[in-house]
């Protein structure tokens, strides 16, 4: 059972994920992605990591991809067809790079060991939350930081007259 | 599979959704007339009289005449998002009652993350507003998109950040445990319901709920004298019954929330033979909801609507400081006890 929803989701997964990149349309692309999220935080469920699931959806599909929605609807863009053509050359690297990124990760994930911690005491929100603040404390703090920075420069660049 | 699919646990599933899908769906049907009804008596009028006694029927008919309606697409929409986007709203706003204990039993499941889970699809709703009014290729329908969305994200913060301070009090974020932890008394007859420990946080939730669900005094998404109808302008027949349903399903959402998570959900006295003790827990519980859906409808007949930047205004510079100060001085409490 597990493995059939297992299946059906990483195939909507990488089908959304192939679509982003294929459309010609940026909306459909935008929208992709959402689902993309969406069908991923699926799987996140089944490795028992129920509070990223749920946060995944929370941040990205339901507050960063509406701004990005938001952006596209509002600026109507054309269909990019002639951007194409300019970047051709970007096609011969981009296949071997990709391809050796993909080997790096597969060798990668051949060469784990599978993980003998708990999965239910990995996932949960509290366990979450305790390893947040104690073991990575510093990163935490570092990239809230970061954010607050990150807010302020955007308030400086709305703002012409402070 | 075979094995799953006939097990006991799997049939009281399956009865458990019927019975909740189906009480769920006969309800925002007739949340209609409650809505017309009561509207219609505080401006001194009768409302529905002509479908039944006391215009009972009037839900039936009116569900009917959706069905038979012509069903109208913009020669200039993006039909398949047009299409779309109802569906993408109703989805979410269905979804979320997956997790609402309407008593000790009837719960379809108990996520630890329950509370999450909700906010994360009705979170989700929004694309729904936002697709149908750029889908629809018109111009009030894109500006009541966009007012929409706006709101929505912003009332969203101050949504889920007053309800920090509950999580913080009771420790858990599934809601079966938030109910089970208001169900004691103080001394004896207050109920120990969070309100009571935190009405700043409900007087915040209650507010951004409205907005949330683009309720007047803020359904600045719809202002009919300003944009016909706000996103759904071009919509009609069974496409625009599902954007009703799924506001009206919205608002049963966030009241049952409101009711879980600050008036002790089902819980409530229990008396009479074993079948009563049974349904009680679900009485109360639709009774609780039921008085807020009843404030939503008194104010939305009593109080004249927002202008948007006062909307604007009001949520980022009253609420939301109001919420951050909350969660410092709960946490701050908290800490100490």
């Amino acid at each position: 059972m597990i493995q059939i929803v297992f299946f059906f989701f990483a195939a909507v997964t990488v089908g959304a994920a192939i679509n982003v990149i294929a459309q010609k349309h940026v909306l459909y692309s935008a929208l992709s992605l959402i689902l993309l999220l969406t069908a991923m935080s699926v799987l996140f469920i089944l490795l028992r990591a129920d509070f990223l699931a749920v946060i995944q959806v929370i941040v990205y599909a339901g507050a960063i991809m509406v701004l990005f929605i938001f952006v596209i609807m509002l600026l109507n863009l054309p269909r990019d067809e002639d951007g194409a053509d300019r970047l051709r050359w970007l096609k011969f690297i981009g296949i071997p790079l990709g391809l050796f990124f993909l080997f790096l990760v597969g060798a990668t994930v051949w060469n784990v060991e599978p993980s003998s911690a708990q999965p239910q005491l990995v996932g949960s929100a509290q366990a979450i939350g305790q390893s947040l603040f104690t073991d990575y404390v510093l990163p935490f703090e570092a990239t809230s930081l970061l954010i607050l920075i990150a807010l302020i420069g955007a308030v400086v660049f709305a703002k012409k007259d402070l | 599979m075979i094995e799953y699919l006939t097990s006991s646990v799997f049939i009281i599933l399956m009865i458990k959704i019927i019975v909740i899908f189906g009480g769920v769906m006969g309800a925002l049907a007739y949340l209609t007339w409650v809505e017309r009804k009561v509207m219609a008596r505080v401006q001194m009028r009768p409302g529905p009289t002509r479908v039944g006694p006391y215009g009972l029927l009037q839900p039936i008919a009116d569900g009917l005449k959706f069905l038979f309606k012509e069903d109208v697409v913009p020669t200039n929409a993006n039909r398949f998002l047009y299409i779309a986007a109802p569906v993408i709203s109703l989805i979410p706003a269905l979804l979320s009652f997956s997790v609402i204990p309407f008593g000790p039993w009837l719960q379809v499941t108990d996520l630890s993350v329950g509370l999450l889970f909700i906010f994360a699809i009705t979170s989700l709703g929004v694309y729904g507003i936002a697709l149908g009014g750029w889908a629809s290729n018109s111009k009030y329908p894109l500006m009541g998109a966009m007012r929409s969305s706006a709101q929505m994200i912003s009332y969203e913060l101050s949504l889920t950040l007053s309800v920090v301070g509950v999580l913080m009090i009771a420790n858990t974020l599934s809601l079966n445990q938030l109910v089970l932890s208001q169900r004691n008394t103080w001394l004896g007859f207050l109920p120990r319901w969070n309100i009571f420990v935190q009405p700043v946080a409900f007087l915040v939730y209650v507010v951004s709920a409205i907005a949330e669900t683009n309720r007047l005094p803020f359904d600045l998404a719809e202002s009919e004298q300003e944009l016909v109808a706000g996103w759904h302008t071009e919509y009609s027949s069974l496409k625009f019954a599902m954007f009703m349903l799924a506001e009206y399903a919205n608002m049963v959402t966030v009241s049952a929330l409101a009711t879980i998570m600050f008036l002790g959900g089902w819980s409530g006295p229990m008396f009479g033979p074993g079948w009563m003790q049974a349904i009680l827990p679900t009485i109360w519980f639709v009774l609780k909801i039921f008085v807020f859906i009843f404030f939503y409808v008194l104010l939305r007949s009593t109080i004249p609507r927002f202008r948007y930047d006062q909307l604007m205004k009001f949520g980022w510079k009253v609420l939301l400081p109001l919420s951050l100060a909350n969660i410092v001085a709960t946490s701050f409490i908290v800490a100490i006890s």
